[in-house]
């Protein structure tokens, strides 16, 4: 009998990127059974979703009645649950749905409504049950996972680090788009995670790791205001991937509204 | 620490001719460094290896002003008519991320530690500025203070050789002129350089830089020459628009920390780092655990840090500055007041990168103006 720690990953709504941390591991995909069971991961073949675990790892948003069972069952066999990815903590792509009104999209797609079933609102993992650490990211890395595993199996607190995108870029010094090119930016109220990826390839952020601590989305607006930014373009900067984030869907409701 | 002021006289100096600048290149590269210079990368000047002089950014200007940094064709004789991109020296001495030491456990559970010394091969610099030097100086009485050296900074520093370049184009972001720390190099450099039109007064002011000087091949420097770079000197100073306080701004600041000012500033300020990142002396620092997955060993890592950050101010199981006006606060205060009593002056060099890289534009001048008195803001 093992005494390795359990360890299942299930999906929600979500597109399986996050998953790929996992499966795109490299070399501690080879340390990783050594030190886990999993006991169930769908996308890598191993099934056994009622099974008890230590850590239960979920990606994807709750999106339908029987999600909302099924989330409840994880929590109730899990011992720590761990929600990874934009999708299960601030939004993602399917969340945008939230600002409009989901009766009338699903009335003006399908011929026939009535045989979706869905909830008014897609929801974080959160707002459904208690969730121990979130791993906020579009997707979520490889070293943000692994990370946590590791200090969990310390027995440890995971270190959280909601820093902004910045401060990763000026280490990379990584030549600033807003400041030397006039890009909106959201490297300022975006926390880091992803080590300043899309401003070392000459783009701006996007804010997929969602808002950083002390965010201050009303100075960057405005700042984006200044580069010539219409106030629909604003609201679209911060309602997009991290849509569903408190501080996110305030700024961007904000500036929708005005235009 | 690294040399004298130099005498002008043509005993210790001589020109080289703009087509003869990669004699200079070879020359070092002869004495065993490889080279750092300005280039065009990104949409800004950046320090990068430098292989030839063709590289550097001929007849590139730049025009920045608060929040905002754009390079613009400029005289294509000169190589360096600019003001200073986003990078100092610090990069090269204060590495933004390095691993400080290591831990591994064996098999009967021993912990064995050993620390991580950086292999830095000898580099020159090419195109440092006076306010660079001047925060290089800072910067070493932090890190090499007796009896705390800090040895990867030190590894990194001893292996530099500075080739500094007068500042003849500062920007609308400069104030040195105003903190006594440019635009004309005053010490420590090896080599320094007025860049004229037609090639480069060459000074020298230590050993290695004589040891680089002497493999040159040089003419005298004309009465014209040397009149053609004081006068460049003389406007790089009347160029300046920006002024901070003078002296110690210790009292002011401190008494005034419930100045409504603060609250001011924070209202625009992101707390994102911008400034202390590209700040040449702010030399706050993380360290972090990075263990391995399998937890047999252990990295302990160094990053740059910034007071503007929630784990700065991290004490048992909170953050003393949690919110945006207190951090600002305590990076004005520390920089142009609490550094006095650390380390017998300002930690400002008046190079202005702050004020560039700030992504909304905030002015340390004006802030400090209006919350010492004394400024038209106050």
């Amino acid at each position: 009998m093992s005494t390795r720690p359990k360890v299942a990953v299930h999906k929600f709504s979500s597109c399986d990127g996050c998953q790929l941390a996992f499966l795109n591991a490299g070399e501690a995909l080879l340390a990783l059974p050594e030190l886990l069971d999993i006991v169930h991961f769908a996308e890598a073949g191993m099934l056994d979703p009622d099974e008890p675990v230590d850590i239960a790892f979920v990606e994807g948003s709750v999106y339908t009645p029987e999600d909302v069972d099924r989330i409840r069952r994880i929590r109730t066999s899990s011992r720590y649950l761990i929600s990874i990815g934009a999708c299960a903590t601030s939004g993602g792509i399917q969340a945008l749905r939230n600002l409009g009104d989901t009766r009338d999209w699903v009335g003006a797609i399908y011929a026939r409504p009535e045989y979706i079933q869905t909830l008014d609102q897609s929801r974080a993992i959160a707002e459904e049950v208690k969730v121990d650490l979130e791993l906020w990211g579009c997707p979520v890395t490889t070293a943000q996972v692994v990370a946590a595993i590791r200090a969990l199996l310390y027995g440890v607190a995971p270190v959280k680090n909601r820093d902004k995108v910045c401060m990763d870029c000026k280490r990379n010094q990584t030549v600033c788009t807003l400041v030397a090119r006039g890009e909106p930016c959201l490297g300022p109220v975006t926390g880091t995670g992803c080590g300043a990826l899309c401003p070392a390839f000459g783009r701006d952020c996007y804010g997929c790791f969602g808002p950083a601590e002390n965010p201050n989305t009303g100075a960057l607006a405005r700042r984006f205001q200044g580069l010539g930014l219409l106030p629909v373009d604003i609201a679209r900067r911060f309602l997009f991937i991290s849509n569903d984030a408190p501080a996110f869907a305030a700024e961007g409701r904000k500036w929708r509204e005005e235009g | 620490m690294m040399g004298t002021i130099p005498t002008a006289t043509n005993e210790d100096a001589g020109f080289l001719a703009r087509e003869r600048l990669a004699t200079l290149l070879e020359a070092g590269r002869a004495l065993g460094y490889r080279w750092q210079g300005p280039q065009l990368r990104d949409g800004a000047i950046v320090m990068a290896p430098l292989e030839e002089p063709s590289a550097l950014p001929w007849g590139t200007g730049d025009r920045q002003a608060a929040g905002e940094y754009r390079t613009r064709p400029g005289d294509p004789r000169r190589a360096f008519a600019w003001a200073n991109g986003p990078q100092a020296l610090k990069p090269l001495v204060f590495a933004p991320r390095e691993t400080l030491w290591r831990v591994k456990r064996d098999a009967q559970g021993r912990l064995a530690f050993a620390a991580e010394t950086p292999l830095v091969p000898r580099t020159a610099v090419l195109g440092v500025r006076a306010c660079d030097l001047a925060a290089l100086e800072l910067q070493d009485r932090h890190f090499l203070a007796p009896g705390r050296e800090d040895p990867h900074y030190a590894e990194r520093r001893h292996a530099l050789l500075l080739v500094a370049v007068n500042c003849t184009h500062p920007a609308a972001t400069c104030f040195c002129a105003s903190t006594g720390d440019g635009p004309a190099a005053q010490t420590g450099y090896d080599l320094l350089l007025d860049e004229l039109d037609e090639g480069y007064i060459v000074r020298v002011g230590s050993q290695a830089g004589q040891a680089l000087f002497e493999q040159l091949t040089l003419r005298p420097v004309s009465e014209a020459q040397w009149q053609a770079a004081a006068s460049a000197t003389e406007q790089a100073v009347a160029a300046q628009q920006r002024v901070l306080p003078p002296g110690d701004l210790s009292g002011p600041l401190f008494g005034n920390l419930d100045h409504p000012r603060w609250e001011v500033v924070a209202e625009r300020c992101l707390s994102c780092g911008n400034c202390t990142s590209v700040c040449p002396t702010c030399f706050c620092h993380r360290q972090d655990a990075a263990p391995s997955l399998d937890g047999a060993s252990s990295d302990q890592q160094r990053s740059w840090d910034s007071c503007f950050s929630e784990g700065h101010s991290y004490v048992h199981g909170r953050s003393l500055r949690h919110d945006t006006r207190t951090r600002y606060r305590q990076w004005l205060t520390h920089k142009l007041g609490g550094w006095h009593a650390q380390y017998g002056r300002s930690g400002c060099v008046g190079c202005g990168r702050c004020i560039a890289w700030c992504p909304v534009g905030i002015d340390i001048t004006e802030e400090a103006q209006a919350i010492c008195g004394g400024g038209e803001h106050g």
